[in-house]
């Protein structure tokens, strides 16, 4: 008997193309009601069996339909995508056996049993998430410990900041000078004026009330401010040719890079006020920034001397031949280039300070992440946390997601360009 | 050059000016905070030095490799903390290379349902802050699990339970001469390679080297077994009542389930830059390559062993690296849920002890300091040496 007459192929597909279609469609129904209706429809094989049965089957009915130039369109493409040899049948079949399994509990924990009315832990009778949690702290979740009353200035703040973005990116080349030269030099100080009060009509809130979400946007849009600028000195310096200049920027950049983020808040909480005169004090929050910002800008350092390196030497010398200055030529020619070059490492290194921001919980600012803390050691909500981090996770997701969904496709952009 | 030379090319004003600002106004700086701290230790009564280091501690650690309890010194209690960053950097390296390699050669599978899930996960873990995952393992996901006398059973081997995962613990004797044989075996592997790698290029000889490197190293601790008296056996857990309503597991090694969040949340959230490396890594070797290894009639294995590895490990290694760099910096996230790293014991508990800021920050970040040091050198050494050296 020769086995190869029995192989799947061409002429023989008015038989197995049925079969095998059928012997799929058994397994995976096993599989669904096993799942959906709680029935196991091959109870009458032992056990064992009957548990790899829809994966035998599954596998033995993709085998049937893998044939090759079938001239059935649909099928070739099944079989080129998730069917072409054995073994990616065998892991289409598990992963798809996977995600049914999974799928089912998980959109229960998040949607059919679990709870959204009620404003006390009492209110979440159900087996699934309690959003209940999420719903009557969201309030501290956005804004932290500020004060509800005051919460609009927070609100007028982003709005303010947003919609001053916004109008930037349409306005005419002219004006978009100005609104970037307001939004960098004035914007910062309107905006602290905004949230902290204390003149103006507007209520002092010390900055230890300040938290939850907004404090991740304050503490990023900051640092994001600050470290560019000396992130390009610094890359500068270690490009630059007088020795002392060069190995200050080396030592300083390769300090900042070679420890872990949260030793440099421990030493902005607690050695920093030590080297200061006896009886100054600045403000955690600040503290905190300026080792933020320091952290940061020695990564962006190193993103900015990428771009510098790509640059040709031509570029230099045919700025030096036209007799620019030192400054004029950086300003003029090899920034402008450099950067543009780099847009996407900028972007990734900014992505990473947002990720970094909820470490600031060791030195007691508490963001979104340190809220949840916050809420779930609360005595009326113990056993939340499962919900509360979930939802950082979702929120931090989202944003992150954006972010580096941006920065590739800047990437690609750029990358046709040139 | 010496001095003098180096004095007369900068005699330039245009050159020398800005370096002198630059060095004057950093000292400056540098004295300025000197005497603030010096003034400030003054007046709470303590005095720079690293004496302290040899002080009784006086605090217990949870978890530590070698042995410590409150009698020891605050030198010692650095040393417990320092094994533990250790220990969880090598599991999280471990398990991080072998997830991501495993999600980066998927992400490149012509199986379209792999390599999307593949890709999900990646964007799943790589766009959540690490912190947020160690606090979702260590208080969301691992507090679910059961209490000891409800243990995740495995064959009466080990118990999975939420005061921590249980193993046999490893009983040896003679553990030294089974050291011995491992690293005879490794140093028989590396001279038999190079007998094979002349072989190769002198008499276009091919040796299975995987096969025989792979029985050395099964052969050599086999012998040390039966022949060198080395012997090894294991005590499990068991269960053990300590009050009415609490129980614990005894005689096993317990993996306190800090570390497990901390390594979990590491070699996922790592895995997914690693995966990424792999990918770019064999992307990056171009087609023409696999197509004229085949043409000169090289089988499927050996072009991936001969021609793609070599030259997709060039492209994936340094950036690899760097990611084992970033786990061990990240694993000193451990001081949010108290696993005792070298953080949360030194630069935490014995600072808050001792009071010692500026010593106590300066020897963590060294340490930290030093060790991406000695990482980025290896990492100059090794593209020197793998750089393609045209002809």
């Amino acid at each position: 008997m020769n086995l190869s007459n029995y192989r799947p192929s061409k002429d023989k597909i008015s038989t197995y193309l049925p079969l095998g279609s059928f012997l799929i469609i058994i397994s995976f129904l096993d599989i669904l009601i096993n799942t959906f209706f709680n029935l196991n429809i091959t109870s009458f094989l032992s056990q064992k069996i009957s548990y790899f049965f829809p994966l035998a089957i599954g596998f033995i009915g993709f085998y049937l339909i893998r044939i090759e130039f079938s001239g059935v369109k649909f099928l070739d493409k099944l079989n080129k995508n998730i069917n072409s040899n054995n073994f990616n049948a065998l892991l289409t079949l598990l992963i798809l056996f996977i995600i049914i399994k999974s799928i089912l509990p998980i959109l229960n924990w998040f949607f059919f049993e679990a709870n959204f009315v009620g404003n006390s832990k009492e209110d979440c009778t159900g087996n699934g998430a309690c959003w209940v949690f999420v719903k009557v702290w969201f309030n501290r979740f956005m804004y932290g410990l500020y004060p509800d009353v005051e919460q609009w200035r927070v609100n007028a703040a982003f709005i303010l900041l947003f919609g001053l973005v916004g109008i930037a990116f349409f306005v005419p080349q002219k004006i978009k000078k100005y609104f970037l030269i307001f939004l960098i030099f004035v914007y910062p100080f309107i905006g602290i004026k905004l949230l902290s009060g204390g003149s103006f009509g507007l209520t002092y809130v010390e900055t230890a009330a300040w938290g939850g979400l907004s404090l991740t946007f304050i503490i990023s849009a900051f640092a994001i401010l600050f470290c560019f600028p000396i992130g390009v000195i610094l890359a500068l310096g270690r490009r630059s040719s007088l020795p002392a200049i060069r190995y200050i920027s080396v030592g300083f950049i390769e300090l900042w890079r070679g420890v872990p983020l949260i030793t440099v808040l421990f030493m902005a909480a607690v050695m920093f006020p030590m080297f200061l005169p006896d009886g100054t004090f600045i403000d955690k929050l600040i503290r905190v920034l300026i080792a933020i910002t320091l952290f940061e800008a020695a990564y962006m350092a190193e993103v900015v001397r990428g771009g510098l390196q790509a640059l040709p030497k031509g570029q230099y010398e045919a700025a030096k031949s036209l007799g620019m200055g030192y400054w004029r030529m950086n300003a003029l020619i090899i920034l402008p280039q450099a950067l543009k070059l780099v847009i996407p490492g900028i972007a990734n290194t900014l992505l990473a300070l947002v990720k970094d921001t909820p470490l600031i919980f060791v030195v007691g600012l508490m963001e979104l992440a340190g809220m949840i803390g916050l809420a779930k050691t609360n005595p009326k909500w113990l056993g939340m946390a499962m919900e509360g981090y979930v939802f950082a996770g979702l929120v931090f997701w989202v944003i992150c997601y954006a972010m580096s969904r941006y920065s590739q496709n800047l990437e690609k952009k750029l990358s046709t360009e040139r | 050059m010496n001095f003098k030379q180096f004095i007369s090319a900068n005699k330039k004003p245009s050159i020398l000016i800005p370096q002198a600002i630059t060095v004057i106004a950093l000292i400056s700086v540098i004295i300025y905070f000197a005497t603030n701290a010096q003034i400030n230790m003054g007046n709470r009564g303590i005095s720079f030095g690293f004496g302290f280091l040899n002080q009784e501690a006086s605090f217990d650690i949870a978890f530590s490799l070698i042995e410590f309890d409150g009698s020891y010194s605050y030198g010692r209690a650095f040393l417990v903390g320092l094994l533990n960053t250790v220990l969880v950097s090598v599991i999280g390296i471990f398990f991080a290379t072998i997830i991501g390699v495993i999600v980066g050669v998927s992400r490149l599978s012509d199986n379209y349902l792999i390599a999307k899930a593949a890709e999900w996960y990646v964007e799943i873990f790589r766009n959540i802050p690490l912190i947020l995952q160690i606090f979702f393992w260590y208080f969301a996901a691992l507090r679910a699990l059961p209490s000891p006398e409800n243990a995740i059973n495995f064959y009466d081997i080990s118990y999975l339970t939420i005061k921590g995962w249980y193993i046999p613990k490893f009983i040896w004797t003679n553990f030294n001469i089974f050291c011995y044989s491992i690293i005879a075996a490794c140093i028989s592997i590396y001279f038999f390679l190079k007998y094979a790698k002349k072989q190769r290029e002198e008499f276009g000889r091919i040796l299975p080297t995987v096969t025989i490197s792979i029985l050395i190293l099964i052969l050599f601790p086999l012998i040390s077994f039966f022949l060198l008296g080395v012997s090894l056996s294991f005590s499990y857990p068991e269960l053990k009542q300590l009050s009415a309503t609490s129980y614990t597991y005894a005689n096993g090694v317990s993996i306190i389930p800090e570390l497990m969040a901390l390594a979990l949340a590491l070699s996922m959230y790592t895995a997914t830059f690693i995966a990424e490396n792999v990918r770019a890594g064999v992307l990056g070797v171009g087609k023409g390559q696999k197509e004229a290894a085949a043409s000169i009639g090289l089988n499927k294995g050996q072009i991936l062993k001969l021609v793609v590895m070599p030259q997709a490990l060039r492209i994936i290694i340094p950036p690899t690296t760097n990611q084992y760099l970033n786990l061990t910096k990240n694993s000193s996230l451990a001081a949010a849920i108290a696993y005792p790293d070298m953080v949360l014991v030194f630069a935490k508990t014995a600072l808050m002890q001792t009071g010692r800021a500026i010593e106590i920050i300066s020897i963590t970040m060294l340490t930290y300091l030093s060790l991406s040091i000695a990482i980025s050198l290896f990492m100059n050494w090794y593209n020197k040496k793998m750089a393609i050296k045209e002809k």
